[in-house]
């Protein structure tokens, strides 16, 4: 069967009070947004708190269902019969033909789940379950009700201009309208963890841009173009990115002159953070998310978090942090980022570890270190920031 | 100033190729399996190419047959040879410091049922002609050895394994790899009792995306590529026309004055190992002599990654190859590096610089004062 409309659920919208408007709009924004990519023409309407997408043209179902998948705050995906009101028998024919078609195994369970949103349809919804479901018995008798744990559940919505009947409900990906909830500046290593943790805080509506520090010749130009690939693939879901890409050269042997080795990756991702967040201040971002995990590595034990975590003012996003590398794996290879991440190439924090790094870093520790830094480090980090190259990384 | 010294990853195409090539493009663009003057006119070009390609090596223009590069031509040889011949027997020998486009068929032979010795090198990366009479058995039916090793330039005893083979069983196929060899040397398949030879276009200053593989006469291998029976049946599919009339051309340009340029390559090359020998902490790989191919120079630098020095070069306008990529998560070796023995904390700190036509003296010299520049430079900052 072509279904020609699709209806969006959503959840959390709906409880946003006076608001909810505005959610509601971002989210059909979105989804326009979202269709220009699919091949076909589509309109995206409100009606009685349910948007719906209409096809008007021939399209290809599994292309149009993995884009809306997409979709931030979309909740379920119902492919949906919109028929006229032609009348109860009528109704009933083609639903009996609408089962035959879409469900070709009924040796399933089910019920009918039917909603008078038009109050002066001759039968209650109630009458329209009971008849309905005789129908469905008569003409396919393997079929088995059950009104409490039904496998299948046959929607029939009689509202003011037509009647929906859908059975099937797609997940989408749950979360917010993009756009709703400002803005965030993502750390962007090109590892497996960082695009997970801008995936995730962008599902809550969260616009998000990028940083990323490169260190040429120690990190090559495939490294950032695979960072460049790596927010694109971000960008499927949170929109074009915008990628600001920061040399951190000569910061990261400045501090490997000055400092001992095995603080080495504290004092830059110190400095990482500070920078990451001059950039975030500029571009009217309220927050930082970094793909940390606790333990992870040793720059990701708690000392060692709250080590970098001491020179932020802006609230530090990170959404993997209680996850298991293998549940973080899993789920960049669900947003298809996994693939990428693991190219070989070297990025920062890894050219110049040290054999053995500090674990448990003391604040007093760290400070004296960074004290020796103070006759260049003022000047090299206001040329990194005035050397930002900035690129858009679009889907 | 620019120095492009990674010929032997690819080259820079001959203008007069380039030429012809758009030539077969715009003007002759027919198919040369059509049966009108257009067709006809494109077969010419086919034609003169394996004329002017065989004539290089002194063979018949009919041994020619066009692939779609060096890594086709290997895996035709190969595997059209292995199995072509597996009643014969299942054993294949072959050395440590092959292409990955030889050992690649290989390992899917082995697989299928086929053994496959592979011979050690020595210091210098030559395979020893006593360890490969004694991997010859009674069920050897393929012996494939590399002319030019593609990291260090070791040159093979051709001429002498291919006649202890032949004298052992003349059944025995000889295959070789000539990609980094042909247009060097001057190469004479009969003579050296040589079956099958794979070349490829992009390493002679012509295109990439096409190659050939001499195939003696009197030798028969199972195609690869099967379809309209092109090629006598033994490549299917329309000739790549502007790339094998570009390869024609690029290989009769190889061979103009070969015996200067061969003289000029030395020389850069000889240019180049002597400023590099003078700075501290460079080892150099591979003999220095002219025993070694004209064209390549594998260099190790103590203390420093082959990729950091790889884009400090870049940045200068030097462009080289890394001997052996290792990087953090996907340490991959080089078999050639490691079969000759290289120090274990050398393999990461190989760079290889390779020449071509278009190099100068005065690149070379460029080289060596910028590798003078930044090796202490990058050696104060070395990963703990």
């Amino acid at each position: 069967m072509t279904f020609q409309a699709f209806l969006i659920k959503y959840a959390e919208i709906g409880i946003k009070g006076k608001n909810r408007y505005i959610f509601e709009d971002a989210l059909i924004r979105q989804i326009e947004l979202h269709l220009e990519r699919v091949e076909g023409d589509f309109t995206v309407t409100k009606a009685y708190g349910r948007i719906y997408v209409n096809a008007l043209s021939e399209y290809d179902y599994e292309e149009l269902i993995a884009e809306l998948q997409k979709v931030f705050g979309i909740v379920w995906i119902c492919p949906v019969l919109q028929l006229p009101d032609e009348g109860f028998s009528v109704l009933a024919e083609k639903i009996v033909a609408y089962m035959g078609e879409v469900h070709p195994d009924r040796h399933v369970t089910f019920k009918v789940d039917a909603r008078r949103a038009r109050k002066n349809y001759p039968l209650t919804s109630q009458d329209i379950n009971i008849q309905l479901g005789e129908v469905l018995l008569d003409a396919y008798p393997e079929l088995k009700v059950d009104v409490h744990k039904p496998q299948l559940t046959l929607r029939v919505e009689v509202r003011d201009q037509f009647i929906n009947v859908y059975s099937i409900q797609i997940p989408g990906p749950g979360g917010m309208p993009l756009g709703t909830a400002g803005r965030a500046t993502l750390l962007l290593s090109g590892g497996i963890d960082s695009p997970v943790a801008g995936y995730m805080i962008a599902k809550r509506g969260v616009t998000i841009d990028a940083v990323y520090f490169h260190a040429p010749p120690y990190t090559s130009e495939r490294a950032r173009k695979k960072v460049e690939e790596l927010a694109s693939l971000v960008a499927k879901y949170a929109g074009p990115i915008q990628l600001h890409i920061v040399n951190f050269t000569d910061i990261q042997l400045y501090i490997y002159e000055k400092c001992p080795h095995e603080q080495l990756t504290i004092i830059m991702r110190r400095y990482m953070m500070r920078i990451a967040e001059s950039i975030a201040k500029k571009n009217g971002s309220m927050a930082l998310i970094t793909g940390e995990s606790i333990g992870q590595v040793a720059s990701q034990t708690i000392q060692s978090l709250n080590a970098t975590n001491e020179v932020c003012t802006l609230p530090v996003f990170r959404p993997v942090i209680a996850f298991d590398k293998q549940e973080i794996v899993t789920l960049a290879e669900q947003i298809h980022t996994y693939e990428t991440s693991i190219q070989p190439y070297e990025d920062c924090c890894t050219i110049f570890v040290a054999k053995h790094p500090v674990t448990k870093p003391s604040l007093n520790v760290i400070h004296a270190s960074e004290r020796k830094l103070e006759e260049e480090i003022d000047r090299l980090v206001e040329e990194a920031m005035n050397t930002i190259e900035t690129v858009v990384c679009r889907p | 100033m620019e120095a492009y010294l990674d010929n032997s990853a690819t080259t820079r195409v001959f203008p007069q190729v380039q030429k012809l090539m758009i030539e077969t493009m715009d003007e002759q663009y027919g198919n040369p399996s059509s049966l009108h003057s257009r067709g006809m006119a494109a077969e010419e070009y086919v034609t003169r190419a394996a004329q002017q390609i065989a004539d290089t090596l002194k063979v018949d223009r009919k041994e020619i047959v066009f692939t779609s590069g060096g890594t086709e031509s290997n895996n035709m040889a190969l595997m059209g040879g292995a199995f072509a011949a597996k009643r014969r027997g299942n054993h294949i020998i072959t050395t440590q410091i092959e292409h990955a486009s030889v050992s690649g068929p290989l390992k899917f032979l082995q697989e299928h049922g086929f053994v496959v010795t592979y011979l050690s090198v020595d210091r210098e990366g030559h395979i020893s002609l006593e360890e490969l009479q004694e991997a010859l058995r009674e069920d050897t039916i393929l012996v494939s050895l590399m002319y030019v090793n593609n990291e260090i330039g070791a040159v093979e005893p051709i001429a002498e394994a291919a006649k202890l083979v032949k004298a052992y069983n003349p059944q025995i196929l000889i295959h070789v790899d000539a990609i980094q060899a042909y247009g060097k040397y001057v190469i004479r398949p009969k003579r050296l009792h040589i079956d099958l030879m794979s070349v490829s276009g992009h390493k002679i200053h012509g295109p990439k995306g096409i190659g050939f593989l001499y195939l003696n006469e009197k030798v028969r291998i199972q195609p690869l590529v099967y379809g309209g029976g092109q090629q006598k049946g033994m490549r299917s599919g329309t000739e790549n026309v502007p790339g094998i009339a570009g390869m024609g051309l690029a290989a009769r340009m190889m061979y103009e004055q070969h015996e200067e340029q061969i003289e000029r390559l030395y020389q850069l090359r000889e240019q180049l190992i002597k400023g590099m020998s003078e700075i501290e902490g460079v080892t150099l790989n591979g003999a220095l002599d002219r025993t070694n191919a004209p064209h390549i120079v594998s260099a190790s630098f103590a203390g420093i990654r082959s990729e950091v020095l790889l884009h400090s070069l870049e940045a200068k306008g030097i462009y080289v190859s890394a001997g052996s990529a290792c990087s953090s998560n996907k340490p991959a070796v080089s078999a050639t590096l490691t079969a000759i023995g290289v120090d274990q904390a050398l393999l990461d700190s190989t760079l290889r610089f390779s020449f071509g036509h278009f190099n100068t003296e005065e690149q070379i010299d460029y080289t060596i004062e910028v590798l003078q520049e930044i090796l202490p430079r990058l050696r104060k900052y070395t990963r703990m």
